[in-house]
C-alpha cells in the first residue's frame, strides 16, 4: 500500500483521539448491528457495510468545518454517522420505515440530510461526481468559501462522467475535494484486473490538478492529507484528489459469496492496519486513556446502536401514501 | 436447470461454435458474474475470449459495437438494466443504426445481456424494468425470456441475429418462477417442466411467442416474470383466460396476439414496468387496431404505478396476482 505519510508519533492530544476513536467505533457498531438486523431479516435488498475504511471519513470530517458539503456512493452509513446525521434515522431507512431519514423512500443507498449538508448515496456507480462538481460551483458562485468532498470508490474511478467531472472542476477551478476510497476491489473485481494504473490519483496530472496517495487505515494521515486539500479548495486553486488506500473487510454487500480474495488477506489486514485497534494503541501507548476510559466509551457507543436499532424496528412502515408524495412538487 | 445455468449453457455453446463471440462485462471473467451467469466460462475459453470490464459502461458497449462492426460478435453483460443508462447513447445512436446509416456496409451483430425487473428488494435503482426505452428504438430487437428452456434458446438465436439484440433477463425467475406471492415458498427451476433444458445447440426463433395457457373468455398478454403472476391471477380467479407469454417484445409475434384476441374478445396486459409509455400502451394500440371489430370491452392494462420502484413498499407497488385478477374480472364485466 503505497502511501506518501503515515503519521505515527503524534503530538494529537488525548481528547481528540478519544475523538476520532468514538466516531469509528460508532460506525463499526453500527454495521455491525445492520449486518445482524439483515440477517434477521429486517433489513431487506442492498446493504453495504462500510467497516474497515472507518479512518477515511473520520479523518476528512476531522478536516471539515461547518457548511462543507458531502456526496457519496451507496456505501454511505460511515459518511452519514460521521458528519452527525441521526444513527436512529439512518437504521429505519434501512429497515424502510416511517422514521427512516427518505422515509423508507430510498433505502440503504439513497439518504440525504441538508441540515448535515449530506448529498447523499447514490446507488449508480460514479453518478455522485458530478453532482459533486456541482455543488462546489454553486459554492464558489456564492463566495462562501465552502468546500465539497466527493467520495467514490477504485471501481467507480473508471467511469468517463468522472474524467469529464475532472476537466470541468480543473477547468473552473472549483472548490471540490475528489476521495477516491481505493479499497482495492470494485464487488469481485480486484484494482488491477480492471484499473490500467496502480495510483489512480495520478490520473489527475491529465488534468492539472495536484492529489496524493494517504494511508487509510490511519486516521492522523487522513485528516493531515483531508487539511491540505482543504486548504487547497480555499485558498481557490481549484480541485484536488485524495486517493485514501483503505480496505473493506465485509462482502462487497450482504449477498457477496466473497470467492475472489483469500481469507488470510482479510485476516490480515484486521491484525496489522486495523484502523479503530490503531487509536485504541496510540491512546493506550501515550497514557491518554486507561482500559476502563475506553471501555466506558464502548458501552456507551453500543448503547446508541441499540438505541438506534430498536428505533429501526419499532417505527411504523410508512403510509401507502408515500409511493406517489415527492414525485412532482405538490400543486 | 436454473435459468442462469441455461444462459451459460447458452454462451458454452455460441462459444464453442463460433470463434468470433466473446463475452465480456463487469465481474463477468474471474469472478463469473454477480449473478454467476458466467461462472466456469472464462476457465474454459480463456481470458482472451471471456473478460472483465472497468465500471465503464459506455465504453463497453462502444467498444462492443466497435467489435461487432468489424466482424465478432460480442455478447456483453450489463450487471443490471439500472445501471444501461450511461450506454443508452451508444445503444440508440451507434449499435441501432449502424447499418441504415452506412447503407448496409456495417452491421451491428451484438447481443446486450440485462437483468432486469424488481421483486427482489432492489429499490429504485436494481429494480427498473426499462424494455420500452429499447422496444421505443428502430433498429433493436428486445427479448425478455421467462423460463430456462426459452432463456437458452433465444440467448443462442439473438447471439446469431444479424443485428443488435437487448436481451432482457428478469432476475427474479433467476432460481425459479414466481407468482408474485412474495410470501409463499420459493419455487425452484428443478420442480417446473420448463427447468429441463436440452442439451448442446438448439434456437427459439425471436419474434415468436407462446400461449402458456389455453382459454377461451380472455386473452392476457404478459412477458418475464408476469407471465407466472400472470398464471396464478387466472387460477386463483378460476376464470378460463388464455396467456400469451410474449418472449420478444420486438419483433412482435402479433399474429399470435390476434389470433387469441379474435377468438377471447377482451384482453388484459400486465407489465412490471411503469405504465405511462410503457411497453402495454404500445400493445393495446396494435390490438385495438387489428382487432376493433372483435373487442367487447376496453382492453384493462395492470402495471407499476408511475412512481420510482420503491424500497419500503415494493410489494404495493409490484402488480401483483390480486390487482391481476381484479383486471380479469372487470374486462368480463362488460
Ligand atoms: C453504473 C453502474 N454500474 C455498475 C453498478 C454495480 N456496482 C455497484 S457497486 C460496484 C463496484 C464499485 O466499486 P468501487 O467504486 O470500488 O466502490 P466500493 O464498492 O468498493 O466501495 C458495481 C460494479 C452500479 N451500481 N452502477
Ligand atoms: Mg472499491
Amino acid at each position: 500500500m503505497a502511501a506518501r505519510k503515515t503519521v505515527k508519533k503524534t503530538n494529537v492530544s488525548g481528547d481528540e483521539l478519544k475523538h476520532y476513536y468514538r466516531e469509528m467505533l460508532l460506525i463499526r457498531r453500527f454495521e455491525e448491528k445492520a449486518g445482524q438486523l439483515y440477517g434477521m431479516g429486517l433489513i431487506g435488498g442492498f446493504c453495504h457495510l462500510y467497516i474497515g475504511q472507518e479512518a477515511v471519513v473520520v479523518g476528512l470530517e476531522a478536516a471539515a468545518e461547518e457548511g462543507d458539503k458531502r456526496i457519496t456512493s451507496y456505501r454511505d452509513h460511515g459518511h452519514m454517522l460521521a458528519c452527525g446525521m441521526d444513527p436512529g434515522g439512518v437504521m429505519a431507512e434501512l429497515t424502510g420505515r416511517e422514521g427512516g431519514l427518505s422515509k423508507g423512500k430510498g433505502g440503504s443507498m439513497h439518504m440525504f440530510s441538508k441540515e448535515k449538508h449530506f448529498y447523499g448515496g447514490h446507488g449508480i456507480v460514479g453518478a455522485q461526481v458530478p453532482l459533486g462538481a456541482g455543488l462546489a460551483f454553486a459554492d464558489k458562485y456564492k463566495g462562501n468559501g465552502r468546500v465539497t468532498f466527493t467520495y467514490f470508490g477504485d471501481g467507480a474511478a473508471n467511469q468517463g462522467q468522472v474524467y469529464e467531472t475532472f476537466n470541468m472542476a480543473a477547468l473552473w477551478d472549483l472548490p471540490v475535494v475528489f476521495v477516491i476510497e481505493n479499497n482495492q476491489y470494485a464487488m469481485g473485481t480486484a484494482q488491477a484486473r480492471s484499473t490500467s494504473t496502480p495510483d489512480i490519483y495520478t490520473r489527475g496530472e491529465a488534468f492539472g490538478i495536484p492529489g496524493e496517495a494517504v494511508d487509510g487505515m490511519n486516521v492522523l494521515s487522513v485528516k493531515e492529507a483531508g487539511e491540505r486539500a482543504v486548504a487547497h479548495c480555499r485558498s481557490g486553486k481549484g480541485p484536488y484528489i485524495l486517493e485514501v488506500k483503505t480496505y473493506r473487510y465485509r462482502g462487497h454487500s450482504m449477498s457477496d459469496p466473497a470467492k475472489y480474495r483469500t481469507r488470510e488477506e482479510v485476516q490480515r489486514m484486521r491484525e496489522e492496519r486495523d484502523p479503530i485497534e490503531q487509536v485504541r494503541e496510540m491512546l493506550l501507548d501515550g497514557k491518554h486513556a486507561s482500559e476502563d476510559d475506553l471501555k466506558a466509551i464502548d458501552k456507551d457507543i453500543k448503547e446508541i446502536v441499540n438505541q438506534a436499532a430498536d428505533f429501526a424496528r419499532a417505527s411504523p412502515e410508512p403510509a401507502l401514501d408515500e409511493l406517489w408524495t415527492d414525485i412532482y412538487a405538490e400543486a | 436447470m436454473t435459468m442462469i445455468e441455461a444462459l451459460r449453457d447458452a454462451m458454452d455453446v455460441a462459444l464453442e461454435r463460433d470463434p468470433s463471440v466473446v463475452v465480456f462485462g463487469e465481474d463477468v471473467g474471474y469472478f463469473g458474474g454477480v449473478f454467476r451467469c458466467t461462472a466456469g466460462l472464462q476457465e474454459k475459453y480463456g481470458e482472451e475470449r471471456v473478460f472483465d470490464t472497468p465500471i465503464s459502461e459506455s465504453a463497453i458497449v462502444g467498444a462492443a459495437i466497435g467489435m461487432a462492426a468489424h466482424g465478432m460478435r460480442p455478447c456483453v453483460e450489463v450487471q443490471f438494466a439500472d445501471y444501461m443508462y450511461p450506454a443508452y447513447d451508444q445503444i440508440t445512436q451507434e449499435a441501432a443504426r449502424l447499418r441504415h446509416r452506412s447503407n448496409g456496409q456495417f452491421t451491428c451483430p451484438l447481443v446486450i445481456r440485462m437483468p432486469t425487473g424488481g421483486g427482489i428488494y432492489g429499490g429504485q435503482t436494481h429494480s427498473q424494468s426499462p424494455e420500452a426505452l429499447f422496444t421505443h428504438v428502430a433498429g433493436l430487437k428486445t427479448v425478455v425470456p421467462s423460463n430456462p428452456q426459452d432463456a437458452k434458446g433465444l440467448l443462442i438465436a439473438a447471439i446469431e441475429d444479424p443485428d443488435p439484440v437487448i436481451f432482457l433477463e428478469p432476475k427474479r425467475l433467476y432460481n425459479g418462477p414466481f407468482h408474485g406471492d412474495h410470501t409463499g415458498k420459493s419455487v425452484s427451476w428443478a420442480s417446473d417442466a420448463r427447468g429441463d433444458v436440452r442439451e448442446g445447440y438448439y434456437k427459439t426463433p425471436l419474434g415468436k411467442a407462446r400461449v402458456t395457457r389455453e382459454g377461451a373468455a380472455v386473452t392476457v398478454l404478459a412477458y418475464g416474470t408476469m407471465v407466472y403472476v400472470a398464471e396464478a391471477a387466472v387460477q386463483n380467479s378460476g376464470i378460463d383466460a388464455e396467456v400469451i407469454d410474449l418472449r420478444t417484445l420486438l419483433p412482435l409475434d402479433l399474429e399470435t396476439i390476434v389470433t387469441s384476441v379474435e377468438k377471447t374478445g377482451r384482453c388484459v396486459i400486465v407489465h412490471e414496468a411503469t405504465k405511462t409509455s410503457g411497453f402495454g400502451a404500445e400493445l393495446i394500440a396494435e390490438v385495438q387496431e387489428a382487432c376493433f371489430y372483435h373487442l367487447e370491452a376496453p382492453i384493462e392494462r395492470v402495471c407499476g404505478w408511475d412512481a420510482p420502484y420503491p424500497h419500503a413498499q415494493e410489494w404495493d407497488y409490484f402488480p401483483g396476482p390480486d390487482r391481476i385478477e381484479r383486471a380479469l374480472r372487470k374486462v368480463l364485466e362488460v
